[in-house]
Order: C-alpha cells, then structure tokens, then sequence
C-alpha cells in the first residue's frame, strides 16, 4: 500500500494533525498491514465526516477505505445486500432506489461509508421506531487488531459486536457487512410539517405524535429566547405509498440522488455564520416553514439529505472551522434540555443548525443512542465556547445522559465513563482484541481510550 | 491532544522555572492540561510549584534539569522527555537571560555567552522539540520574543538582540513546520514585570506574566502566528520602527 504523509481533521476542518495515508483495495492488505504493528497505531477512514478527531490519527497510519466499494451480493426477494465497508450510502441508495429498496437507517448525509455507520453506529430521523444502523447489521466482516479475518453477528461470543457497533473503529477494520434493506414503493415522502412556538410544544408534539410517522425530527431555534425558546418547525414523514404518488415516475433514482451543483467557495471568511446572520436565518426560516401543512410529496434527497445540496458546505465557516456539539438526555430529564437551551441563547452562541429528536433504546457498548431527547447543533469553533460547552457536558453528565463522540472534537476525558456506563466492559472487550492497542485515533488518544494513563501515544 | 477549540493536556517548558512559564502552566492546568514537564536550570526548586500543580489537578509533574548552554545534551534530553511521557501537546520556550548590559559592553566574552544561552541555545533545543513534534504528527510550539524583535534598544540591546534573532528563526521555523501541522506562536510582550527585570525602571506598556500568559493560552487557541502583549503594542512597535534615529534617540529607550 502506498502511504502520503497528508494533513487530516474531521468535517469540522479542526485540529488537524499528519498521518501516513493509504488507500486500502482488499481485506488482505489490511490484515498485513495490522499484522505490522505500524507506529502510532492505525485507524480506518471513510469520507471523513466525523466533526471531530475520530478518523485521524497524528504520526500514525490512516487507512483510507473508500476505494474498497463493491457490492458482493444483493438479495432482492429477501431485502439484503453485502458489500464492502467503503462503499457510501449514497452509492448504495442510487443503486438500491430504482430496485424498490431503501437502508432502514440513513443519517442526515448519504456521504457516509458503511464501515463509517457502522463504526459510528449511526442513527436517523427513524430511531425512536427503527433503532439505529447496527440494529438492521446481520453481521460484518471485521479485520482484527492481530491480523485475523472474522465474521462477526450479534451472536458471536466476547462481545465483539456490541463494542464494534460505534466502537470508532478501535476494535479493527470492518472491510464488509451485511445489511437489511427496507421495501419502498415510490422515490417520494409524505411530509407533515407543523411550526411549534415553544419547547414544551414541540416536546408534546413529538412525544403524542411520533408513533404515528416512521420519521421525525424538529428543526429547533436555538437562539430563540424567553416565550419563544425552543420554537421549532416540526417535520415528520413517511415512504409515499405508490397510490399517492400515481403521476410521478416511479422508484426514478434521481429522485433520491442528485449531484450538488452548488459548491461553497475554497476560502471562506471567518464569522460569516455568527449571532446576528444565524439569528436572521432562523427568523426567516421558521417564518417562511407552513403553520400546519399536511401530505406534501417530497423526494427522498431533499427529505433525507437537504445539506448535500451544496458540497463542501462546512467550508462556510472559514479557516476557523466549527464543530457540532450533540448529546442525548433521558426521557424525565427535559427541565435539563431547557436549560441547556437557555445556556446556549443566553450565552448568545451563534448555534446553526439546531434538530430535536427522540431515541429509543440502544445497544451498542460505546453506541450514542439511547432513549431520550438528542439535541444536535453546529457552532463557530471560537474560543469563547471552552467554558459553555464544559458546563453543558456538565450537565448532560449529571443528567445521565451522553455527548456523541462521532461528533465530539473537545470532550474532557473525565467525563466518559459517568456519559458511557459500558465504558469499562468496552475496553475489556477491546483489550482482548488488541492487547498491543495497535488501532489508535486522535479521538482515542485525547479521551483515554485502550490506552493507560502513563502512555499516552 | 489539542482539541478542536484550542485546549492542550499535556505541556512542556523550556524555562520552567520562569514567572511566564509559570503563569502560563497554571492556566493550562485550571482548563484541561494534566501532564506538566517542566525543563529548568534549578529543578529542584521547582518542589513548591509542582505540588501546587498536583493539587490543581495535574496528574503527572516532572522537573527535570536542562541547560540551555549545552547544545550536545539537547538531543538527549528531549528524547529522553518524549520517550518517557508520550505525546507533548504544546512545547514553550520561556528561558533567557537578561545580563549585565555595562558589563557585556566591556566583557565581549560576557556577552557572547549571553547570545549563546539566548539564541544559540534556543534554536539548538527548538529543532531538537520540532524532530520529535514532527515525529508525533502535531504540536503547537512558543517562542517567548519581545518587542526587541522589532527594534532594538540602545539600553539593553545586546539583551534584545538576541530576542530579535530568535524571532526571526522562529518566524521560519513556523513556517518551515506549517506543512506538518505543527503551529509556532511567537509571543512579543513588552517589559514583562518578573523577578528577571526587578528593579528594573518601568517603561510604558509594560506588562506582566499573568496578561503574557493568557495571551499565549488565547493565542494559541486561535493558532496566532504571533502575538503582542499587551496587543497595542503592535501598533506602538510599527511606529516605532520606522522613527527616525535621530527621533528614536531622543526618546532614550
């Protein structure tokens, strides 16, 4: 495998650090390469959309897997397909739409690999019905810490899907899986759309009416103060059955693909997105979203991925970058949402791109989701954030909730084990896999994990 | 690591014993730093900031003896510190002397040792730190300057001299490392008020270690290239420099 020594960071274009970078295009090579213990360690990359430090690893090697993308086998009587880690579900969605077939779990961009949604164990709009993208994994092929090839299920002894699943990689290389499929009729959604003015609306809102509609999630305002915090534009919807979508052409997969023509610029300056431009982009947008607007057919690209309309749009915040900041409380702990949300407006923190979720439960030993409230926002990577975003992992802590670490680029390490309960019989199942910690990231490395306190490279 | 906002968990100090370095460690560990090595010429004075460093929540604090002067033991040092205790976050050059500027001026020798603690010293141990930042994929590096790097002063200028030639390499060194993610932040404060310059007459934007301090925790959360304490001074220096020498004389610096 050929290495370059390249600059990487996370979506969020911060922190960056050099790794020896090569793509990966069998499952033998990577076994080679675990074998040879390469110094610093080794972490696997998919299309780099972690926000944070997860799929980089600073003076190590960084196996990039996208060029390991085909398709090994698609079973379309049953709704299965096997492929390889690198392929994107974008790839996947193209291919599958046309075919009557969907992925139960897509996340909130199709450039996402599937070893990436694996390793991150992603979760969508669907969570609170479907669970997350490892609940609809039959098994996966993973490349071990010593160099061995394994299939791995639910069943399979020592937990070693459980710690996989959102495992950040730090388990092995996935190299293939096999997925369930969804069955779709049309390329189209059925959207429900309804502005809430306040939290405790949307809250009752989604909690009375989620069952109802296979996804959900609120936009939410995030600087949105006084009566109005929380006021948020509620969208919810469902695969449009065919007989609602007769004049359409149907299952067309440019319906559910379609390649950004807008592209954000190189050079960005830094603080275009900050209190007073975010502030009246959300004022527009929730004014200009429908009051109560029922049944309105949507493709599925615009429904599912409306932020890959423009490619490279995380250049929009300049050199500086931004990170996103994402948790989960527990259902009960909503007096804790509310506060985190007068925290973030008080502090007048240019928060773009704010959603509201529910999660059901989860699985995964170190898997984000679990059930609860997940808030998700992006913010300026300014340094008057340091002491705001502590105390909101503060609270999150104390809540008994959790920070997602596929987003997270600036958690303090003390925090993790009161955020992930399993975190102790994670990294006895990791230790068993790789005693020689020979998969290591910078995530790994800045939150403590596989390592000891004494080394820490 | 250096995360995404700036914060670093482990430091090194070149000049540990220094009231900037000291100031500056105490910042690092009231946010989320917990490894602290501190390089000093007396490391075993160093007992009573070490604990104080413990109990501010440092996990590991090491003194260990260095000498600037002593080139052939930089590589050694520096691996030894590496090897030992992982990664080095954030690496900040704080060490100098100030000497006897009468002295120096009849004691050419006096002096030529006073550039080799200064410069000579400096650039030996900041390339032995950049092999191993480089080694490590990342780092953020500081270089404690002064406004001497912008133009000298007739009262201590064999002093500021040697600050001005370390700015200029640790300009390009920082550009020389920008292609391996290594930043270099050059700190020009004014008159610092330490034990280093007690006594001393003060002088207008004169500053201290506190206020130099937290711009090197600001600017190397924004990875600044360079850094001026207190911030006029910039624009104080830039007139400064383009004065006239007979109007630069008459302010009798």
């Amino acid at each position: 495998m050929v290495e370059v020594v390249r600059g990487l960071t996370g979506w969020g274009r911060t922190a960056p650090t050099m790794a020896r970078v090569g793509s990966v295009t069998s499952a033998e090579s990577v076994a080679e390469i675990l074998r040879a213990r390469p110094v610093r360690g080794v972490i696997a990359r998919g299309l780099g959309r972690a926000y944070g430090d997860a799929a980089q690893n600073a003076g190590g090697t960084v196996l990039d897997m996208t060029s390991l993308g085909k398709i090994h086998d698609l079973d379309l009587r049953n709704g299965r397909i096997t492929v390889d880690a690198g392929a994107s579900l974008g790839d996947l969605i193209a291919v599958l739409v046309p075919l009557g077939w969907f992925l139960p779990v897509v996340p909130g961009t199709r450039h996402v690999t599937v070893g990436g949604a694996i390793a991150s164990d992603i979760h969508g709009k669907n969570h609170h019905l479907e669970g997350s993208f490892c609940d609809h994994v039959r098994s996966f092929e993973l490349v071990t810490p010593k160099g061995d090839q394994v299939t791995v299920t639910p069943e399979t002894p020592a937990g070693i899907f459980a710690a996989t699943a959102g495992g950040m990689g730090l388990t092995g290389v996935i190299v293939s899986a096999s997925i369930d499929l969804l069955a779709i009729e049309t390329a189209h959604m059925a959207v429900d759309t309804e502005r809430a003015g306040d939290l405790e609306q949307v809250m009752a809102r989604m909690t009375s009416g989620d069952a109802d509609h296979r996804y959900s999630v609120a936009w939410i305002d995030c600087l949105a103060h006084g009566r109005q915090l929380g006021r948020s534009v509620l969208i919810r919807g469902d695969h449009a059955p065919a007989r609602d979508a007769p004049d359409l052409r149907r299952r067309s997969a440019s319906s559910a693909v379609s390649v950004a023509r807008l592209a954000a610029p190189r050079w960005m300056p830094n603080g275009l997105l900050r209190h007073s431009t975010v502030a009246a982009f959300n004022e527009a947008y929730f004014r200009h979203a429908p009051t109560r607007e029922l049944g309105r057919l949507q493709p599925l690209h615009g429904f599912f991925f409306p932020l890959d309309a423009m490619r490279d749009w995380n250049r929009m915040y300049g050199r500086q970058g931004f990170l996103q900041y994402q948790m989960v409380l527990p259902f009960g702990a909503e007096a804790s949402l509310r506060m985190i949300l007068e925290r973030l407006s008080g502090a007048g923190a240019a928060a773009c791109l704010a959603v509201l979720k529910r999660l059901g439960p989860g699985r995964g030993l170190l898997s984000f989701p679990t059930s609860g409230w997940t808030l998700a926002l992006d913010l300026p990577a300014t340094s008057d954030l340091v002491g705001l975003l502590d105390a909101l992992d503060l609270l999150v802590a104390n809540a008994g909730g959790r920070v997602y670490l596929s987003k997270d680029s600036r958690l303090r390490p003390e925090l993790l084990s009161s955020m992930y309960p399993d975190l102790e019989s994670w990294e006895s199942v990791r230790q068993g896999l790789d005693p020689n910690r020979v998969m290591r990231s910078d995530l790994s490395r800045r939150l403590g994990l596989g390592t000891t306190a004494a080394t820490q490279s | 690591m250096k995360d995404s906002l700036g914060s670093v968990q482990s430091v090194l100090v070149l000049g540990g014993g220094s009231d900037i370095a000291l100031a500056t460690v105490r910042l690092l560990v009231a946010d989320r730093t917990r490894k602290v090595i501190l390089a000093a010429r007396a490391p075993e004075r160093l007992a009573g900031v070490m604990a104080e460093l413990r109990c501010a929540g440092a996990q590991t604090v090491e003194a260990v003896a260095f000498d600037a002067d002593a080139i052939d033991s930089h590589d050694r040092l520096i691996d030894d510190i590496f090897d030992r205790h992982g990664d080095m976050d954030m690496v900040l050059i704080a060490f100098g002397r100030l000497g006897d500027q009468a002295s120096m001026l009849e004691n050419h020798q006096e002096a030529a040792g006073l550039i080799h603690t200064n410069f000579t010293g400096s650039v030996s141990v900041l390339l032995a730190v950049a092999r191993r930042l480089r080694t490590q994929g990342h780092g953020s590096l500081v270089v404690l300057s002064s406004v001497a790097a912008e133009r000298v002063r007739r009262s201590n200028f064999i002093y500021g001299s040697s600050k001005a030639g370390l700015d200029g390499f640790a300009q390009g060194l920082g550009e020389e490392l920008t292609a391996s993610a290594i930043s270099l932040l050059v700190v020009r404060p004014g008159m610092v008020h330490t034990k280093m310059t007690k006594g001393m007459k003060s002088v207008p934007f004169a500053t201290t270690p506190e206020k130099v301090a937290a711009a090197i925790v600001a600017g190397v959360r924004r990875n600044a290239r360079i850094v001026w304490v207190p911030a006029p001074l910039r624009g104080v220096m830039f007139v400064l420099r383009h004065l006239p020498t007979p109007l630069f004389r008459r302010l009798d610096l």
